[in-house]
This record gives C-alpha cells, structure tokens and sequence, in this order.
C-alpha cells in the first residue's frame, strides 16, 4: 500500500525542480517585465549600456504618445471589434456545428466530418491572394469586416465542441426536450447551449487570444493609416513610425497588456483549456 | 404548444410502449382524450410533419454556417490561388490576368531568393522547433511533480503565447540590439565581443528562432503536461515495483505513453514553422520584406508578401503558396512514415 502511493507520479519537486521553474518562469515573464521597463525610460536611455534593470519616470509620457500620435487607443478599440467578434461568431457556429456532429443523425455526416477536420491543414498563405482581389473587388480594404469574416467559423472550434458535447451532453436530455415538445433550435437554446457553457467560455478565450495576435492577413488587408488592429499598428512603429525606441515599447506594452490582465484574471481556465483541448485533439 | 400532445420522437426512441399508433400518424400522441375532430387531427399531423421535416433538416442548418465560410473563405481561395499561378496577375490590376501555364513555377525553381528562403525556413524551423520541443518535454515533467504554486508556473509558461508576434518581435529587436542590447552586454560581463545579431546570417537566424522558442515553449509543455496526467498510474507503479528510478520511469514509460502527443507538436511546429512571417518582418527593422540586407533571413512566408505586396506580382506569390502547400504536404507524408514505423518498432 505504502509502496504503491510513493510509485505513482505524485512525487514531490525538490530543489532543483524548483530552480529549473523560476529560472524558466523569469525567461518567460522577463521580456514582458523588461517592455515596461523600456517603456518608461526615454530613447537616450536605452541608447547606453548598462540597459535600464528598474522603472523610469517616462511611462505615462511614453504611453500618450504611443496613445495619440501613433493611434493605439482606435487600433485596441478596432481589435477589441475584431476579437470580439471573432470570437462571438466561432463559439456560436463551432456549438451549433459541434452538437450536429456530436449527437445528431444525419446523411454525409462522416464524410463532412472529415472535411472539416481536413480544412486544419490548409494553410492561410494558400487563400491570401484570392482574399485580397476578393476585398479590394468589394472595396473593403481597410475596413474591419475584412479581417472578421474571413475567419469568424473555425475547423478547430467545430472539432472541440464536437468533442466536448459528445460526453457533456447527454442524448437523454436532447430526447426529453424532444417528447416535451421542443423543436431543434428549442433544444440547442434550452439544452445544448447551457450544457456547453463551460467549453464555449474557453473556446471564446482562445479565439480571442488568437485573434487579437494575428497578424499575416491583417497585415495585408489592412493600412497603418486607415483602421488597422493593434499588430497593424504595432508594425508601423517598428519601422520607424516614430523613431523613439521607449515609445514603440510603449505600443508594445499598450498592444499586450489587455491579455496580460486577462490572463491574470482567466489564466487557470485558459490553462485548463489549453490542456484539455490538448488530450483530446 | 408544449406538451400539448406527448409525441415520442420516432426516430431516437426504441419502443414507444405507451404510444398507440393512430391511423396515417407514425408514432403519434397517445388517444388519451378522444375528442379528436377533422381540425385536431389536420393540426396533429401537421405537427408532425413539421416535427419531421425540423430532425431531418435542422443538423444541415447547424452546420451550415461553417460551411458557408469555409466555401466562401477557404476552399474557394485554395483553389483560385491554383487558377492565379497559372497567370501574370499585377497588383494594380487584379482583374487582367493573362495565361503563362506553368512559367511561375518554371521561375521559381531559377529563383535564387526561393532557393534561399526556402532554405532559411528548413534552418529556422530546425532550429526553432528542435530546442522547443525538448526544453518543452522536461519543464512538462517538471511541471509534473506535486509542486507548490504549481498553477502560476503553468499561466508563467503561457504568458508568452499570449504576447503577439509584433510585441515580442519588438522587445527582442531591442534586446538583440548590436551596440546597446542587453544580451550583447550580458554575453560582453563574461568576455565576449559585441555580435551583429540582425546583419549576421547564423546569429540572425538564431535570434529569430529564439523569439519563436520564446513564445511557444510553455504552450507546448502544456500540451505535454497533459499528455503525462493521462498516463494510467499502474503503468508508474508496476515500473517502480520492478525497480525503475524516477529517470528510468521517464524513459521507458513516459517518453513512450507520450509518442502521439509528440507526433502531433511536431507536426504542428513544422505547420508552425512553415508559415513564419511576422518574426522575420519585423526583425528587419525598418528595411521592409527582405529579411535582412541579404536575405539572410527571408523565409517562404516573407518572399510570399515580398513578391505579392511590395513587387507587387500577384500570380508569382500564388505559385509561392501553392509551393508552400506541397512542401507541406511531403513533410505530412514523411512524419506519417516516420509515425509508422515507430510504432512498428515499439
């Protein structure tokens, strides 16, 4: 009995385990720590060695800049659209596609199944090109709904609902609904919906995450001067937008900290997310 | 409406006991009241034809919006880009396209900048996704043990991945900096002499395989962490009965209960790695899609934006894409091979 508790995997961490995490936790969190630090500082500063180790004075002036001239308050409030969104759009389509999949009787279903999953190969490079004559034809460039709907339905989100529901969901409950009468859209309203609750909050985290850091397409479907998302913007200050280095860090810093507080806030559902997504995909 | 008339669903149900058949209505409402007139029995039977038509249609509307947009957004693009590389197509007039075959995959293979991004995309990834997976493996086992605040190295971990590629790709430029970068002067304490790190072909590389690191080594020891706590615990406790030590359990039980977790961050990473665009843009500085003064870190993703949007050749960027999407496809071919005969041989 004894022998068997100390076998299993539950051995405590000893000191080296300890020194191995903090040294790779400080890896981790000291790029982030050390944008705030460059942040507050001023360019003449991070032009000298020693590099700053502690906080300057500069930070909010730093911050208003980056705020004003390099318009990082429209871009956070254009990916904050754009995130929203996306994210919205994915959870709702992925739970109504998931649940067919999952517990629904239908023709083709298998073979549908099989595309979708298939569509988690393709890369995006292969569609850019299309997507760009296809939104300067509408004339869309630069407006926000070029960047949402070309990725508002998501092959992994369908996948991980499909799997959620599948045990979450028991197909007693779906029948009960049925002999009290309810129709299908009933059903996901009243029963699918609650029961996927907890999956759809960590599937709309991770869109969310996803979207607010993409880059490759809204890069080209977007302008720094028209309404571009925080990485849009984040890349003009890079190239010399503003040549002051603490005020691109500024951005930098603007352009983070919204999932910096989210992760603290969320940080152990987006992690129980990330893992049971992992076992199961 | 509801529960007005108690039908059992005619599908899903196996025996409708309590359910008496009436004439021309499968599975209809039990005749508790018999007071059914013409209009009761119209009303009945249009229900449940309605109720027929909802199980038999509603899980096409369920799964139509996603359809919908892959269409639309996925599956249409894929194959224009095809028809597109096929073509001379500029920029400034996407709509005049002329015919050229197969001229812009007969350029590409004279392309030294294709050869070259090319195989800059095979260093970085390797160079990348090695080291990434590896360090991913042992901070997952150490994330493993029962430890003491175990949650806050697991959100530590994931803080990067939630740093955008621009942000990250920012703070290393400055830190990669030649004259004033912190690593220099780390490196400089213990001797060494300032190193170009942008203009370098293996230190550029390098510095933007370590943002890549950076930023998706504690997503993948995540995904690993998981893969460990699924492991059955007998599997553990027969190893430790027979007298494996804690290193022998890691090698013979857990490094082999892991193989499809590990097959899969590597197909991912090299999905991943494939694809790198924004570490490289940005790493240039203000010098624009060319991956360094001399290429010297241009990937497949970069030469793509570099033809299509600053050269502004539309057809020569498709052909690029769909020369991404076969490397792909043989990389997919070989991991599955590879895949076959690991379990052959296990």
């Amino acid at each position: 009995m004894f022998s068997a508790k100390r076998a299993g995997r539950q051995f405590h961490g000893g000191r080296i385990t300890y020194a191995v995490l903090i040294v790779f936790t400080a890896g981790s969190l000291f790029p982030l720590v050390w944008t705030a630090i460059a942040a507050s500082r001023n360019s003449s500063r991070l032009a000298q060695t020693p590099p700053p180790f502690w906080f300057g004075g500069n930070l909010f002036k730093n911050l208003e800049i980056a705020w004003t001239d390099a318009n990082m308050g429209a871009a956070l409030l254009n990916t904050t659209i754009v995130a929203g969104s996306i994210a919205t759009g994915t959870v709702v389509f992925s739970t109504l596609a998931g649940f067919a999949f999952a517990k629904l009787r239908f023709r083709f279903k298998n073979l549908l199944l099989v595309l979708v999953i298939g569509t988690m190969m393709v890369p995006p490079q292969l569609s850019v090109v299309p997507l760009y004559m296809l939104i300067a034809e509408l004339s869309w460039t630069d407006q926000l709904q070029s960047v949402i709907l070309p990725t508002l339905v998501s092959a992994f989100g369908v996948f991980f609902m499909r799997q959620y529901l599948i045990e979450a969901l028991p197909t007693e409950l779906i029948e009960a609904a049925r002999v009290d009468g309810a129709n299908s859209w009933r059903v996901v309203w009243h029963v699918v919906f609650p029961a996927a609750r907890p999956a759809m909050a960590v599937l709309g985290m991770l869109t969310f995450v996803m979207a607010w850091n993409d880059f490759f397409w809204p890069i080209i479907a977007l302008t720094q001067n028209g309404s571009p998302t925080v990485q849009v913007a984040l890349t003009g200050l890079g190239r010399g937008y503003i040549p002051d280095q603490s005020v691109i860090m500024a951005g930098a810093l603007l352009g983070t900290l919204p999932l910096l507080i989210a992760f603290v806030v969320f940080g152990k559902h987006i992690v129980g997310g990330i893992m049971q997504g992992a076992v199961k995909g | 409406m509801r529960g007005s008339s108690g039908r059992p669903p005619t599908e899903h149900s196996t025996t409708p006991e309590t359910a008496v058949p009436s004439p021309g209505e499968e599975g209809a409402a039990p005749p508790r009241v018999q007071v059914s007139s013409a209009a009761e029995e119209r009303r009945r039977a249009r229900r449940s034809r309605r109720y027929r038509l909802d199980v038999k249609w509603s899980p096409y509307a369920f799964v139509m919006p996603f359809f919908v947009f892959f269409m639309a957004f996925g599956l249409f693009p894929l194959l224009y880009t095809g028809w597109a590389s096929l073509h001379r197509v500029e920029l400034t007039a996407p709509t005049d396209m002329e015919w050229v075959g197969l001229r812009n995959f007969s350029r590409l293979l004279e392309d030294e900048f294709f050869w070259n991004a090319l195989k800059n995309t095979v260093t970085i990834g390797l160079i990348s996704t090695v080291p990434q997976l590896l360090m991913a493996l042992g901070i997952a086992h150490l994330l493993n043990y029962r430890l003491r605040g175990s949650m806050f190295f697991r959100v530590a971990a994931l803080t990067p991945y939630a740093t955008s590629v621009a942000a990250a790709t920012l703070v290393f430029v400055l830190l990669f900096g030649r004259d004033y970068g912190m690593i220099n002067w780390a490196l400089g304490l213990v001797g060494f002499d300032n190193i170009d790190w942008q203009n370098g072909e293996w230190t550029s590389q390098l510095a933007v395989s370590t943002i890549v690191i950076w930023r998706w080594t504690g997503y993948n020891a995540l995904i690993y962490l998981a893969a460990m706590q699924a492991i059955p615990k007998d599997l553990y406790e027969s190893a430790a009965l027979d007298g494996a030590s804690r290193r022998q359990q890691f090698i013979h039980v857990t490094i082999p209960s892991l193989r499809p977790t590990i097959l899969f961050t590597c197909v991912v990473s090299t999905i991943g790695a494939t694809q790198l665009f924004g570490e490289p843009l940005l790493f240039n500085g203000g010098a624009g899609a060319t991956g360094g003064a001399d290429h010297q870190f241009q990937t497949l993703g970069l030469y793509l934006y570099e033809q299509g949007w600053v050269n502004l050749h539309l057809g020569r960027a498709s052909a690029i894409a769909w020369a991404m999407f076969l490397i792909l496809l043989v990389i997919g071919a070989v991991n599955w091979l590879l895949a076959r005969r690991l379990s052959k041989s296990a």
